[in-house]
Order: structure tokens, then C-alpha cells, then sequence
């Protein structure tokens, strides 16, 4: 499948842009841009992500285990009287207990991003459009991979926003 | 002009691909300078030097430190302590700058983030390095094993391994996920073919696309958003390795707040240093502002207030809470052998930030750079102190004794200083010391507020 890259000067005509593609309807949309552009998301179109509840998931799990271990280790594998504490001294537990669920949540965050973005993939057809090494310096790309979009319909819809280029790259 | 545009301190007009030039250029295209080829060999060989006084230790045994039976702790764990802090500052400030918003935090919290990820790798090794069997610390992780042990829970040196640790690893993945976006810039706008493939591979093959960029962002806060607390906790649980025990002057609650303050006191201080450092050897005056050392001057002030008003409640609850063995310490804080290191404290943590009440010498950069570097100096003065006051002056007269530092303590002090300037010199000559891409977003709302 082709993909159709639009080239921008500003983030806020990509964003124009954005709306104008998903407005029409087109599949596929996606941008390149050299830095977080705020409302690019939802001018593309784009669903909500759940990374937030993945961290949040793999944090309270890992807590349970941490707690969990303390639990098993101090009250029934190994119980020592301590100064005469409670076998089960969970407010000192909390403490590793809370290392452990950012631990949890962090690990999971990260292993969720790359996951969700495919990443680490050294090649994208992106890569063979030309000037495509501005999208990560001063140049911010639409990206249309619709079947149903060919150039001269996305320079159409594009009208009035003057993209510096569009290019068709297998 | 908006408020925010004035607020991240960057030049107005400038482009995009200006600002990435200045960062990424001089890595680029310039071959190193004479001095930073000096300074790195100097600290290459101090880095050979820890390595070697490291091995000499683990072959003599601690015996070569003036570590005795009454000041167990000694050099190694104030300097532990002391690294920490300059380690917790780090993120801390990277975190909490973004969650409050401050447009000026993209200059500084890349360099701020490796300074913490370097000092936190480093102070993570003086607690191995004072222990009688240093290769036993493994002990403290819970695996099942042949002993049938477990680790004491209720110990707070328990919790400061788990801190520690997670503490590192979250710091390493904190900073590499704020670079990605960089290293893609890096690859993009590398002449040469062996630097694209590094810097390509190490980018993961970041493309900046939008679903990307939302993953990133929501994780990325996500982090910022648990990094507060973690950073919290992990200078707390350093402050109650003190006061879990039951030693004069440092049974006392204050101590968790009053170790995170001065944490994060001695963290920007040394970000401070850094920052007058990087701006002169790299070029960033463009970056790093008049506005930045402004603002991080007004909370190195604070930082002192904050630190002296501890200090005071300190002697104050010795004094009201009526024990002789905390009354003996504090008499013994003013007036024994260590006083005149304690009053240089004071003056160094005190006294000379108030110099900082003067705008003209927070904008100007010998000044602040000399107020931060007394501050690290009163604060590593600080660690020490805390350490030896106590420990030499504890409940039984007969075990007082004093510490005397030997030869080794020294040297490995001096070299572990050698082995973070070699860590920071090599970064900044590999990796963007500034993150461009937020330097570029905050660019761009400075533009979008203008217009």
C-alpha cells in the first residue's frame, strides 16, 4: 500500500491539515512531526491511549507481590521477633511495598510503549521519502495510507494550505 | 507577549533548526577542544584511579578507612548520603517543573536527569564499599536460598536498597525515554554514515509519529507524576536510616523532610554548577539563560531558609526535649573537635546563600557559581558531620572516639568525583545535553502565544 506524505512549514497548518483528513473520512492518517504538538491527536483523529491504565495495572501488581513476599517471608517462612513487633508489621511493609509499585508501574509504561509503538523498527517506508530527516528538526509531515487517496486528491483537499510538497513513497 | 513567552527564557526569533543547531552542532561537526580533551583525560585516569582503590579495598578489607568500631559509618556512607542528594535533585527538578509547567525546564533537565543518573550510580556504591564483606551485599535482595533466610524487613537499610534500586533504574529509563525523540534528530542531521547508524539504533527508529508522540507523552507524564513521590521516598528512607536507630541527634522525626530538602538543596546547587559549566564549555548561552540562573537562585534561597530553620529546630527540640545524651551532642556540635567544620556548614549552607536575596548576583554567573559550589561544599560538610557528631558522641562515654580520615578515604572521595566528570564529559559530547525537542515545543508556544 502507498503512502502519501504532505510536507508543512508550521504546526498549525499541519493541524489543519489533520482536520481536513479526517473530516474526510481517510483511513490510515498519521503525522511526523519533530516534537509533541498539543491537540495533533484528536485533529487526526487518533483513539485515546491506555498506557496510564497498563501502569496503573502492572504497579498495583507488582505491590500485591511485594506485599505478598513480606507477608509470606516475615509472618510464615521465617518469623522473628523483632523488638517485639507484630509479625505482620505492615506500615514499614508499605514502604517496600511502594518501591515496588512504581517499579511495577514504570517497567509496564515502558514496556507498554514500546510494544504499542512497534518500536525498536529501524525501517519505515516514511524513511525513503526525501527531506524526510526534517521530520525530526523543523518540518512536520502528514501522513495519508489510504487506498482510496492518490496525490491529486489529497493536493484537492489540501488546497489553500500551500504544503511545501506531497510525495507518493512505496 | 504572553507571560509564558517571557517565562522560558529562550530568544525570540529564533528558528526551530537554529536551536537544534546550536545543541547538536558543536557534537557534530566540531572536533573536540585542547581543554575538554585534557579535562577527559584527567578524569579518565581518576576513573582508573577509583577502580584501583576499589580493588585495593576489596583486597585489604575496610580496615584501610579510618572507619572504627565507634564510627562505623564513617566517610563512605556520608559521601552515600551526599551523592544521593546531588542524585535525587536531578529528577526531582525535571519532574516537578514539568508537572507545575515551568516553560523553563526544557534547558535544563536533560543535563539535570544525567547529572542525577550518574551521582546515583556512584553514591549506590559506598554503602557496598564500607561493608566488612562487600561481597555479601547481595544478602539484601530476598531470593529463596540454601540458608533459609530472608531479609529483616523492618530494617530501614532493607528499605534503602529497594529505594536505591528502584530509584536508578527508574532514573536511567526516565532520562532514555526523554531522549529518544533526540537521538532521531541526532541520526537525522549526522554528516557521517557511522554516527547515523549509532545514533539511528540507539533512536529505536524513532519517526515521530503522532500515535508515538501521544504514547510517549502519556507515559513520559506518567513518570513525572510518580517521580515526585519516589524521589520523596527514596531521600526519606535515607533520612530514617538515621532516625529508625536510637542514636542522640538522629532519633528525631524531621529527619525524612529535612533529608529530602536538603537534597534537593545540594541537587540544584550542583545543577547550578553544571549549568555555568555547560553554558561556557558547549556554547548554550542562547539556551541557558539570565532567566534560568534567576530562577534557580530563588530556590537555592529558599533551599537555605528551609535548611536553616531545620537546623534550628533541631537544636531547639535537643534543648526542649530535656535529654542529657541530645543536649551532650548539640554542646558537642558547637564546641568539640568538629566545630569548626560545623560553623564552615552553617556559613556555607546559611549564611553565604543569602547573598542570593540580590538579583544582580543571582544573574551573574561567578557569583552563583561560587554560592553553589560553597553550598556543595557545606552540604557534603553537612553528611559528614551528621555521621561523625552523632557516632562520636553517643550514649556510652567509654566507646567515644573520633574519626580520623586516612589517605583512602580521601582518594576515593577525589576519584569518585573523577569518574562522574568522565561519565558527564562523555555525555555531553554524545548525547544532546539540552532536549531539543522540548526546547522546540516550548519555542513553539512562545511563537503561537506571540502571534
Amino acid at each position: 500500500m502507498s503512502l502519501l506524505l504532505a510536507e508543512f512549514r508550521d504546526p498549525e497548518t499541519l493541524l489543519d491539515a489533520a482536520r481536513r483528513a479526517r473530516d474526510a473520512g481517510w483511513q490510515g492518517l498519521d503525522a511526523h512531526v519533530p516534537f509533541s504538538i498539543e491537540g495533533l491527536s484528536e485533529a487526526l483523529g487518533l483513539p485515546q491511549t491506555r498506557l496510564r491504565l497498563v501502569m496503573l495495572t502492572g504497579g498495583v501488581l507488582a505491590g500485591i507481590f511485594a506485599y505478598a513476599l513480606q507477608w509470606y517471608t516475615a509472618v510464615y517462612d521465617y518469623p522473628l521477633n523483632s523488638g517485639g513487633r507484630p509479625l505482620n508489621s505492615w506500615p514499614v511493609f508499605l514502604i517496600p511495598t511502594f518501591e515496588a509499585v512504581v517499579l511495577g508501574a514504570i517497567l509496564s509504561g515502558v514496556v507498554g510503549f514500546l510494544v504499542s509503538t512497534g518500536l525498536p523498527r529501524l525501517n519505515h517506508p516514511a524513511f525513503a521519502a526525501h527531506g524526510f530527516e526534517r521530520a525530526s528538526q523543523d518540518r512536520f509531515f502528514l501522513a495519508v495510507a489510504d487506498p482510496a487517496v492518490d496525490e491529486t486528491r489529497l493536493a484537492a483537499a489540501l488546497d489553500g494550505l500551500d504544503p511545501l510538497s506531497i510525495r507518493e513513497v512505496a | 507577549m504572553s507571560a509564558a513567552a517571557q517565562d522560558a527564557g529562550l530568544p525570540l526569533g529564533a528558528s526551530y533548526d537554529g536551536m537544534i543547531g546550536i545543541v547538536a552542532d558543536p557534537m557534530l561537526q566540531h572536533r573536540p577542544g585542547r581543554h575538554y580533551r585534557i579535562a577527559l583525560g584527567l578524569a579518565f585516569l581518576a576513573t582508573l584511579s577509583f577502580i584501583g582503590l576499589v580493588t585495593w579495598l576489596f583486597v585489604a578489607g575496610i580496615g584501610i578507612y579510618g572507619n572504627n568500631a565507634t564510627v562505623v559509618w564513617g566517610f563512605p556512607i556520608a559521601n552515600y548520603v551526599w551523592w544521593i542528594g546531588i542524585g535525587n535533585a536531578g529528577t526531582l527538578i525535571s519532574a516537578l517543573l514539568l508537572l507545575t509547567r515551568q516553560p523553563w525546564r526544557a534547558s535544563i533537565n536533560r543535563f539535570a536527569e544525567a547529572m542525577t543518573l550518574f551521582a546515583a550510580s556512584i553514591a549506590g556504591l559506598f554503602p557496598i564499599l564500607h561493608l566488612g564483606r562487600p561481597y555479601r551485599a547481595y544478602w539484601l535482595a530476598p531470593y529463596p536460598n540454601t540458608m533459609e533466610l530472608w531479609p529483616q524487613w523492618r530494617s530501614a537499610l532493607v528499605w534503602d536498597f529497594a529505594a536505591i534500586a528502584v530509584y536508578i533504574l527508574f532514573s536511567l529509563l526516565f532520562w532514555y525515554l526523554g531522549l529518544i525523540p533526540d537521538l532521531a534528530t541526532m541520526r537525522d542531521r549526522a554528516r557521517s554514515r557511522r554516527a547515523r547508524l549509532v545514533y539511528g539504533v540507539l533512536a529505536f527508529g524513532w519517526r515521530g509519529s503522532a500515535r508515538h508522540w501521544q504514547r510517549h507523552d502519556a507515559v513520559y507524564r506518567a513518570m513525572a507524576a510518580l517521580a515526585v513521590p519516589l524521589v520523596v521516598s527514596v531521600h526519606s528512607v535515607v533520612g530514617l536510616d538515621f532516625a529508625a536507630s536510637l542514636m542522640p541527634g538522629w532519633q528525631e522525626s524531621i529527619f525524612p523532610p529535612y533529608f529530602v530538602v536538603g537534597a534537593l538543596f545540594s541537587g540544584f546547587a550542583m545543577v547550578v554548577t553544571l549549568a555555568v559549566i555547560l553554558r561556557w564549555g558547549l556554547g548554550l548561552q542562547a539556551v541557558i539563560t539570565e532567566r534560568h540562573f534567576d530562577a534557580m537562585g530563588k530556590i537555592l534561597l529558599a533551599g537555605a531558609i528551609v535548611m536553616g530553620m531545620s537546623y534550628a529546630t533541631e537544636w531547639f527540640l535537643a534543648w526542649y526535649g530535656g535529654e542529657r545524651a541530645e543536649r551532650e551532642v548539640l554542646h558537642f556540635e558547637f564546641t568539640g573537635p568538629y566545630a569548626p567544620l560545623y560553623w564552615t556548614m552553617l556559613a556555607c549552607n546559611v549564611a553565604v546563600p543569602q547573598l542570593l536575596w540580590f538579583r544582580r548576583l543571582r544573574t551573574g554567573l561567578l557569583a552563583t557559581f561560587l554560592i553553589a559550589v560553597a553550598i556543595n561544599i557545606g552540604m557534603w560538610l553537612e553528611r559528614v558531620l551528621i555521621i561523625w557528631n552523632t557516632l562520636s558522641h553517643g550514649y556510652l562515654p567509654s566507646m567515644r572516639r573520633l574519626f580520623q580520615p586516612t589517605f583512602w578515604d580521601w582518594a576515593t572521595l577525589a576519584t569518585s568525583f573523577g569518574v562522574f566528570v568522565f561519565l558527564f564529559l562523555c555525555f555531553v559530547r554524545l548525547v544532546p545535553a539540552v532536549a531539543m525537542h522540548d526546547v522546540n515545543k516550548r519555542l513553539h508556544d512562545e511563537q503561537a502565544g506571540r502571534a
